[in-house]
């Protein structure tokens, strides 16, 4: 498979290709945990969410959350990805106070999932599509505190022992907009399986971005890995800066030594994490602890029938059943809860045909619109699928204009209440009886000889008419029958 | 295979145990008769063998997704040198 190819970064000796690939951990959604009985809830009192096989007290043993198991598959499943039937977890080594058993539960060889691929969206409705490496099971470690002593770190372990996900990338990512866009992609996935929240403020999704600089087309370069991102901004950031400076080191004559950094988004810069201490040595065996874990096809196939549809079937429909444009379909279709308010608008609809496409509209630029203005999101919307539904139908039907239908929404939003009951009650119907219109077109062609005579000139001048018609009438003439009949009234 | 000197520091490194420089020679011969020991299963030819992972053919064990444990922060923390509010201290740590 090719890389789609991204933005090349301007360097003194030309251009310069960005090669980047990720690993996701991203938390899985479960009662309990991976290995034992204890809650996954956040935000517990210290320890209290920990059993005595998470802190690895003698004797204890690791005994699988089969929902964990199914949560991996189903994911690997939204990834398009190879299922394995038989996969074995291994013990990671090393000895840190986040994780009390000295080693971490992992898959190395034969990870649960294997190859797979997802397509992102990208500016201007284009698309890439990114290679998955793999995706495997792990436990998260705990949570270690450092700002409350100047010489001890506090530690509780109610996140250890959760279960994570790994995701691998392949290196198909070549600029900062496919990273973000590529994160975004595997949220969206995730939250609409219900495999993982994807909320990034708590850590349930974290991102380790390897990015390498090359000139287009040559070698390889080394890379360097940024670890804990922890927000999809600033994973963007974080390319754009590490790339910048892996180009100036090589373009000074400098070799980039292969490291691991970390972010700081307060500099905009990244920093070496290098510890005084030798490399890492995993020193990875099999879990003598677990056996393999084996399932056969037809639980894979149940887990397959059972999946909701995913963001890319749901845009699919939407174009083809609704004629949305793809652009409006993924606006609608990034977030669970946006596609999901939508296809509520749309079942409040009586004329899905008629409607449908009006009613994205409304959704993405005056509902959307209008809660990004005030930071709030699709949940605490005072305009509720049903309201927006009826503007809209009333907007379909010719009932009021689309103009009108924006004061309507105005009161909708501040003072709530039936669209359909709020037209009648303010007399907002926009009047389509002819006889009425003509009366005010008359008016105002008697009140202004000198415009007339005007527009009979310069025909695009009855704009000017148009505009007096619509004031006068309150905004509720129907533009199409005033053009008519100002046109043959002026003879132009 | 044998292991050298500097390669037992690193094993001790690794797992965190204290070795002297006495103690490495005699570490060194251990380590080194075990692993001619274990040596001898290359002799066996394992051509198409599957590696064995249980003498009895049984699957994994499988737990429900049931919250069936924790609140026990006091055993949790019990054991530990230094704890404050139920976190465990230990002396600090950052990369």
């Amino acid at each position: 498979m090719t890389a789609t190819s991204g933005k090349l970064m301007k360097g003194a000796t030309g251009d310069w290709e960005v090669v980047i690939g990720m690993e996701i951990h991203a938390q899985v959604t479960s009662k309990s945990k991976l290995f034992s009985g204890a809650s996954t809830a956040f935000g517990g009192d210290p320890n209290t969410h920990v059993s005595l096989v998470d802190v690895a007290m003698p004797g204890m043993l690791p005994v699988i959350n089969e929902e964990c198991v199914r949560q991996a598959v189903r994911t690997g499943l939204g990834l398009n990805a190879k299922i394995n039937l038989r996969s074995v977890f291994d013990r990671k080594n090393y000895f840190y106070p986040d994780l009390p058993q000295g080693y971490q539960i992992s898959q190395y060889k034969d990870p649960i999932v294997g190859e797979g691929e997802i397509t992102v969206e990208l500016d201007g409705g284009k698309t890439a599509t990114i290679g998955i490496e793999r995706l495997h099971i792990e436990q998260d470690p705990g949570k270690m505190l450092h700002d409350q002593s100047p010489s001890l770190s506090y530690i509780d372990y109610n996140r250890c022992g959760v279960a994570l996900m790994e995701i691998v990338s392949k290196p198909d990512i070549r600029d900062a907009e496919q990273a973000k866009a590529y994160v975004t992609k595997l949220r969206s996935i995730m939250r609409y399986l219900g495999t993982c929240d994807g909320d990034m403020e708590k850590g349930s999704l974290r991102a380790d971005v390897n990015v390498s600089v090359r000139k287009p087309g040559g070698p390889l370069g080394t890379r360097c890995e940024i670890k804990n991102i922890n927000s999809i901004s600033f994973i963007g950031q974080a390319v754009e800066a590490e790339a910048r400076r892996q180009i100036e080191i090589i373009e000074d004559g400098g070799v980039i030594e292969q490291e691991t950094r970390r972010f700081d988004p307060d500099k905009g810069e990244t920093r070496s994490m290098r510890s005084k201490e030798e490399a890492h040595d995993y020193r990875y065996f099999p879990d003598p602890d677990l056996l393999p874990l084996e399932f056969d096809q037809a639980f894979v196939d149940a887990l397959k029938a059972a999946l909701p549809e995913l963001p890319d079937q749901k845009k699919a429909r939407f174009i083809a059943d609704l004629g949305l444009s793809p652009y409006d379909a993924s606006v609608l279709v990034a977030e669970r809860e946006s596609a999901a308010f939508y296809e509520s608008v749309l079942e409040a609809l009586s004329d899905r045909a008629r409607d449908g496409k009006l009613a994205a509209n409304w959704v993405i630029n005056e509902l959307f619109g209008r809660l990004n203005k005030e930071g709030r999101d699709i949940s605490s919307s005072p305009v509720s699928a049903s309201q927006l539904a009826a503007i809209v139908a009333l907007i379909g039907e010719g009932t009021i204009s689309g103009k009108i239908a924006k004061d309507l929404f105005e009161i909708v939003w501040s003072e709530g209440g039936d669209p359909r009951e709020l037209v009648e009650s303010r007399g907002m119907k926009q009047v389509t009886d002819l006889g009425a219109i003509e009366k005010v077109v008359d008016e105002i062609i008697a009140a202004n000889p000198d415009k007339v005579a005007q527009a009979k000139a310069k025909p695009q001048l009855a704009g000017w008419f148009v505009g007096q018609v619509m004031k006068s009438s309150g905004g509720k003439a129907n533009p199409q029958a005033v053009n008519d009949l100002l046109k043959s009234k002026l003879g132009i | 295979m044998s292991v050298d000197a500097a390669t037992v520091r690193r094993i001790a490194q690794l797992a965190r145990i204290a070795v002297t420089d006495a103690e490495v020679p005699h570490l060194q011969g251990e380590l080194n008769a075990m692993l001619a020991f274990v040596e001898q299963l290359s002799e066996v030819n394992v051509e198409g063998v599957e590696p064995m992972t249980s003498v009895t053919p049984m699957a994994m064990k499988k737990r429900q997704d049931v919250v069936t444990d924790g609140d026990i922060a006091d055993d949790i923390v019990k054991n530990a040198p230094m704890t404050e509010n139920n976190f465990f201290l230990v002396p600090k740590v950052v990369e």
